[in-house]
């Protein structure tokens, strides 16, 4: 077993009564593919604003690298500084700027006002750009408005703009939503990629997507893992079969 | 006096008839020596006479008699009144003719009589049949207090028929003893009776017996009543300290810096003063070290230092000392004062709650439209102010036509609700409905539509205010004591507030308008799906807030002026009631409108010399409450309010 | 990388030679040049118009660049109005005060001179003695740094409030809002120490050139006015322009989503909250020295959000737009209500512009938001891509 990145631990929030994360447990080790799938409701999202800083957890702890920092007392942006990229459900990419542009942003740099005011254009800069772009088959794209792009060109922006942050572990919110059978294709290969130096979570609805990633799972359920393993193991799993069934049958 | 009042009561009563039958001449006639040459022990059967005989006229004669315009005619003895050398009938008040000062003896009664026939006035007005004369005579007791009215006062309570009157002279009379009483003890009496009293003329009594002159001396006097010493630089400035020292030739007057220098102004000789060159003299220090020079001379009156002045206050014991000199009645005045003033404290609190109250009611009036539109629709109305002008002069417009306040008033609510609600629904339809999803561009296009109804409004009506007059039975005010009162139009107000309070909270949970309301602000996508047009929704919902504020605004002309600027003076505070109490939450609207309005009385009750601070220290302070509660006091919690 | 800077935005040479175009020319036609066909009134109006176009510009920055509708930045105008207009009422009630106590017999002492300006100043709100907040008055280069140092500090303070407990939208202008009626309700209180409702004024005479007529003063200001104008267009350009722009215009267009990159968005909001209040506080500083008056009413919120019309009109998110709108609005206003428009005769009615004008602006300021959201600026876009 890998050194353990992120360990989330008896995590529990509630809304307006309504119990969205109920005592979650769950680790992610330092280079690993890892999908997390659920019925509607499950506290996937929840599970994601929780680890990101957007949303505060009643209880529980939160636990992040080497030197066992708690991410509950950071700010989003620390958050992410820490090294946490989070792609959301929707593409969210800076529509009126250029691809470029977008990169540039999100490329790993000093990210003070100050830093960024006096930023010059460097070749290293230039580089790095253009290998993301190359990843994500947006290099002939750079000087395009991103709002022009297709959506399934946006999606990849974002994971792009996620991989030039450099982060350590990656959050990734339903990546296959909308996009063809052949973009699909190619986002798992760039999130396989990926995975090979950081931890890289994605959350997914499309069993046939999860499979291709290969990789192990968790089940989420009314807020709490219900299940863990390979996918062929999880979909054997009677208390799963029962959640998906019952609901569908319900 | 009393002796010869008893004496009066009892003629009064053995001798009905025949008094009655009296003329004033005769009567006076009967004692003409002592009419012509009145004493102070004589005067007293004249006066038992006249009171007894209970004629008309022996007032107007009385008053004569005082102000010495009672003649006796030599030739015939006869009594007339003689004013501006002409000379009346004492019967009739009729003009005689000429006064001829040869044939004329003039009665001129002294101090003392005078005073005697004053307080037989006072007993004649206090006893007159005609109530409103008996008022007049305790009004007037009551606007100059003085002891020689203490006696006729308590003569008359007795007999005085009318209760409330009865209880206003008692009162007046506990009043009278408390100054003026004869003993210490029946003083100290009298003030015990008053501590229960609030009113602000049982306050100034209790003041004046505790009224103090300051003084100083080198050491405390033993005589005095003492109220309280003074600490110069604490209780009373150290200039003003010195200034009563200089006052009682205690110490020298201190020389002022421009006296200063005019002195060295006038002594100036070959460019020099006091041993320095003129030019020298521009600080402090060489002014005083040439006046020194000068002083040492004689050709001026010596300095008086800084530590001139501070040995000599040091010195010198400043202290306050009570005009009345018995230390239990300033003791029994003090604690009847205190106990008052516990209880006017009180009061007053509860008069700044009520009055809080109704500014709350105000605000509330004036923002829950705007809750409603910013709640349900996420917009933001600029324009919400002036649809408040257009409701108040909608009213104005009504009462042109309809003349009687009450009906113009029943008919302008209505109509200023259909007026704004018809201004809202246009505004949503040509305006708004293109504006969905971009928050900010509503608020300056809403802006724009302000700047323009609200020259609109100066070009049709004018830049003066416009009276909107409350019917009559609105005028005055509902009076607890003399602290506490509210104007009715201000609890009409209230209760305003409290029927929309219930009309809205109806509207929204119990009619079908309110459920969809609901669902389209909690998720309009999925209203839609269930067959709800959002598009009707907002219209209403933007129709129905902007209604309100026409209401508000007829409510808010009825106490405050009409003019086109009205909206804007509310629009701020409407916005921070809102922010304040959380968006889209009639009962956060009411907390919100609750917080401002109080603490907006609280703050002016701290520094009541300055509205102006007070309206600047609230908005701090609402910014710094955002900082604990960004989304208000009633905050809707969970995801919906995250996004 | 200047050079880059400039090549990338052709606009800025094209600004900065207009604007030199028209400082010149009106230079050339003052009254100070002897031809008189600009009437100096005329010169003063142009060049305060050019200070708000400066303001103009900041706004657009914060708001057009940053998607914070600010309704306060009128407020550090006004702030920067004042800072400069105790100096200039301080020196030129000195030098008079100086001048009539010299006839005296003795010298003055330093506590005379300072009583008899106080009474000069105050005495028309019953006071005499000098407010703390004067303590720097007397020295001018002390008080041109309170024109960057108060305003900036305000809007730090402010700013950091505001934006740490991340009020955003609406309710920030509102905020803003508020911030700026307490600041003007405050300053028209007799004891605030800037004579409440009177406000500070003669701020068009300058102490020490008493004898420069104002057909000069107007024009040096014209071309200070001109100066900041062009080095603030610059300033603000460079830092939209690059790396900056681009964080700045992602919070505008998804704030959450700039967090998520890492960067603290309540630092950058901070931080061109507070640059665009110091640029607004010293376009207001050159502003009042050429209006000659300031009180109060100038800080009320309606003013600033007459900055914001001015912006939106002129197109947001352009700097030019800004300056275009502030400076096409305000003469066009200025010329309405000035009764320099000919009133319109419908036979029943005739229409006076200085009593509608207002509804005018107010209406098509509507009509601009709905129809045209790019303003004037818009339409070059037309004129640059059509060809």
């Amino acid at each position: 077993m890998m050194n353990t990145l992120l360990e989330v631990s008896g995590v529990s929030v509630t809304f307006d009564g309504f119990r969205a994360i109920n005592n979650l447990s769950i680790q992610f080790a330092e280079a690993e593919l890892r999908a997390i799938i659920g019925p509607n409701g499950a506290g996937k999202t929840t599970f994601m604003d929780i680890v990101t800083g957007k949303t505060k957890p009643d209880e529980g702890r939160v636990i992040w690298g080497e030197r066992n920092i708690s991410l509950l007392g950071l700010s989003e942006s620390d958050i992410a500084i820490q090294g946490i990229g989070r792609k959301f459900q929707k593409p969210t990419v800076f529509e009126a700027q250029t691809v470029r542009q977008n990169l540039a942003m999100a490329l790993k740099n000093p990210r003070s006002p100050f830093a960024v005011l006096m930023h010059k254009r460097t070749q290293a800069n230039a580089a790095r750009i253009d290998a993301i772009a190359e990843q994500i088959g947006l290099l002939d794209s750079l000087t395009r408005i991103a709002g022009e792009l297709s959506h399934g060109q946006k999606q990849w922006l974002e994971i792009g703009m996620l991989l030039a942050q450099e982060p350590r572990l990656l959050l990734i919110d339903e990546p296959a939503a909308g996009m063809t059978a052949e973009e699909r294709e190619k986002t798992t290969d760039i999130l396989r990629e990926a995975a090979r130096t950081r931890a890289v979570v994605v959350v997914e609805h499309d069993m046939e997507f999860v499979r291709r990633l290969g990789c192990k799972v968790t089940v989420l359920h009314e807020g709490a893992v219900l299940a863990e393993g390979s996918l062929d193991s999880v979909t054997a799993n009677q208390k799963v079969i029962d959640v998906y069934l019952g609901r569908e049958h319900a | 006096m009393i002796r010869l009042l008893f004496l009066a009561a009892a003629l009064c009563l053995t001798l009905p008839g025949p008094s009655h039958a009296q003329s004033l001449q005769n009567l006076l006639q009967t004692h003409a020596d002592e009419v012509l040459k009145p004493g102070r022990r004589s005067v007293g059967v004249v006066l038992d006479d006249l009171v007894s005989s209970g004629l008309p006229q022996a007032v107007p004669f009385l008053e004569a008699w005082r102000d010495r315009e009672i003649v006796q005619r030599d030739a015939d003895g006869r009594f007339f009144r003689s004013a501006d050398d002409t000379l009346f009938d004492l019967e009739t008040g009729e003009v005689l003719g000429p006064a001829e000062s040869d044939a004329l003896t003039q009665s001129r009664p002294n101090g003392g009589v005078r005073r005697a026939i004053g307080d037989a006035l006072v007993q004649f007005q206090l006893s007159d049949p005609d109530i409103t004369k008996r008022r007049a005579a305790v009004d007037a007791i009551a606007r100059s207090m003085d002891a020689s009215q203490l006696t006729p006062l308590r003569m008359s309570i007795e007999a005085e028929p009318d209760t409330a009157l009865k209880a206003t002279k008692t009162r007046l009379a506990g009043m009278l003893a408390a100054r003026f009483g004869k003993t210490p003890e029946a003083r100290i009496d009298a003030i015990g009776g008053l501590a229960g009293d609030l009113s602000v003329d049982v306050r100034a009594v209790l003041n004046t017996i505790l009224a103090t002159t300051g003084d100083v001396a080198e050491t405390l006097p033993d005589d005095v009543n003492l109220a309280r010493l003074l600490q110069p630089g604490i209780d009373l400035t150290e200039a003003e300290a010195y200034r009563q020292l200089v006052a009682n030739d205690l110490a020298p007057p201190p020389i002022p810096a421009h006296a200063i220098r005019a002195a060295l102004s006038s002594n100036i000789v070959d460019g020099f003063v006091g041993g320095l060159a003129v030019h020298t003299l521009d600080t402090d220090e060489n002014r005083m070290t040439a006046y020194r020079a000068l002083a040492q001379a004689g050709e001026v009156p010596p300095l008086v230092t800084a530590q001139d002045q501070a040995a000599a206050l040091a010195s010198h014991v400043f202290y306050q000392a009570y005009d009345e000199p018995d230390i239990r009645i300033t003791d029994a005045a003090r604690a009847a004062l205190d106990a008052i003033e516990t209880r006017v404290a009180f009061s007053q609190a509860a008069d700044l709650a009520l009055d809080a109250l109704s500014l709350a009611s105000i605000y509330f009036l004036a923002a829950i439209g705007l809750a409603i539109t910013f709640g349900v629709m996420g917009v933001i109305n600029m324009a919400h102010g002036e649809f408040i002008m257009m409701g108040a002069y909608t009213g104005f417009v009504v009462q042109l036509f309809v003349p009687d306040y009450t009906l113009s008033i029943l008919i302008a609510l209505p109509l200023a609700f259909a007026v704004t609600f018809g201004a809202g629904v246009a505004m949503e339809r040509l305006v708004i409905r293109h504006l969905y999803h971009r928050p900010l561009e509503t608020l300056l296009a809403t802006f724009g539509l302000s700047i323009a109804l609200q020259q609109l409004a100066k070009n049709i009506f004018g830049t003066q205010a416009r009276p909107l007059t409350s019917p009559g039975w609105l005028d005055g005010a509902l009076v607890f004591n003399d602290v506490i009162a509210i104007s009715y139009i201000r609890i009409a107000i209230f209760v305003l507030a409290l029927i929309f309070l219930g009309v809205i909270l109806y509207v929204l949970k119990r009619t079908r308008l309110g459920l969809e309301v609901r669902a389209v602000t909690q998720n309009p996508g999925m209203a839609a799906s269930m067959g709800i047009n959002p598009d009707r929704i907002n219209m209403l919902t933007f129709g129905l807030g902007s209604g309100i504020a026409g209401i508000a605004g007829v409510a808010i002309g009825l106490y405050a002026k009409v003019t086109s600027e009205m909206g804007a003076d509310y629009i701020v505070q409407s916005f921070m009631t809102v922010v304040v109490g959380g968006v889209g939450n009639v009962w956060g609207t009411l907390a919100g409108a609750s917080l401002i309005g109080f603490l907006q009385k609280g703050i002016e009750w701290l520094n009541p010399s300055n509205t102006l601070a007070a309206q600047t220290y609230m908005i701090l302070f609402i910014i710094l409450f955002i900082q604990f509660r960004p989304k208000g006091i009633v905050a809707l919690k969970g995801r919906a309010a995250a996004d | 990388m200047r050079h880059s800077f400039i090549a990338q935005n052709p606009s800025v040479l094209w600004f900065l030679l207009a604007l030199s175009l028209f400082t010149l020319g009106v230079t050339v036609l003052s009254e100070a040049a002897g031809v008189a066909v600009i009437s100096t009134s005329f010169v003063k109006t142009l060049g305060k118009t050019l200070c708000l176009c400066l303001i103009a510009v900041a706004m657009d920055v914060v708001w057009g660049y940053c998607g914070i509708l600010s309704l306060g930045h009128f407020a550090f105008f006004g702030l920067g109005g004042y800072a400069i207009g105790m100096w200039l009422m301080y020196a030129r009630t000195e030098a008079i005060v100086l001048d009539a106590l010299a006839q005296q017999p003795l010298p003055p002492t330093p506590q005379e001179v300072s009583d008899a300006i106080g009474n000069q100043i105050f005495g028309v709100v019953g006071s005499s003695e000098f407010p703390w907040i004067w303590a720097f008055a007397d020295t001018l280069y002390l008080q041109l740094l309170m024109i960057v140092v108060i305003p900036g500090l305000l809007a730090l303070v402010f700013g950091w409030l505001a934006f740490r407990s991340r009020v955003t939208g609406v309710y920030l202008s509102i905020l803003t809002q508020a911030m700026t009626l307490a600041l003007s309700l405050y300053l028209f209180q007799n004891d605030s120490g800037l004579r409440g409702n009177n406000g500070l004024s003669g701020l068009q005479n300058i102490p020490g050139y008493e004898d420069t007529s104002q057909a000069v003063i107007s024009i040096v200001f014209l071309w200070a006015s001109a100066l900041a104008l062009g080095a603030g267009y610059v300033f603000f350009a460079w830092v939209v322009s690059g790396k900056m722009g681009s964080v700045i215009k992602g919070i505008r267009d998804n704030e959450a989503r700039v967090r998520f990159l890492g960067y603290r968005v309540e630092s950058y909001k901070l931080f061109i909250f507070t640059i665009t209040a110091i640029v607004s506080a010293i376009a207001g500083a050159l502003y009042y020295p050429q209006a000659g008056i300031i009180n109060p009413g100038e800080i009320a919120p309606i003013a600033s959000i007459y900055l914001a019309v001015w912006v939106a009109i002129g197109g947001r998110g352009r700097l030019y737009g800004a300056v275009i709108g502030a400076a096409f609005v305000s003469l066009l206003s200025s010329w309405f209500t000035g009764g320099g428009a000919p009133a319109v005769p419908l036979g029943f009615y005739t229409i006076q512009w200085t009593d509608w004008w207002l509804v005018l602006l107010g209406l098509s300021f509507v009509a601009v938001t709905l129809f045209f959201p790019k303003g004037i600026g818009g339409l070059f876009d037309y004129l640059v891509r059509k060809p």
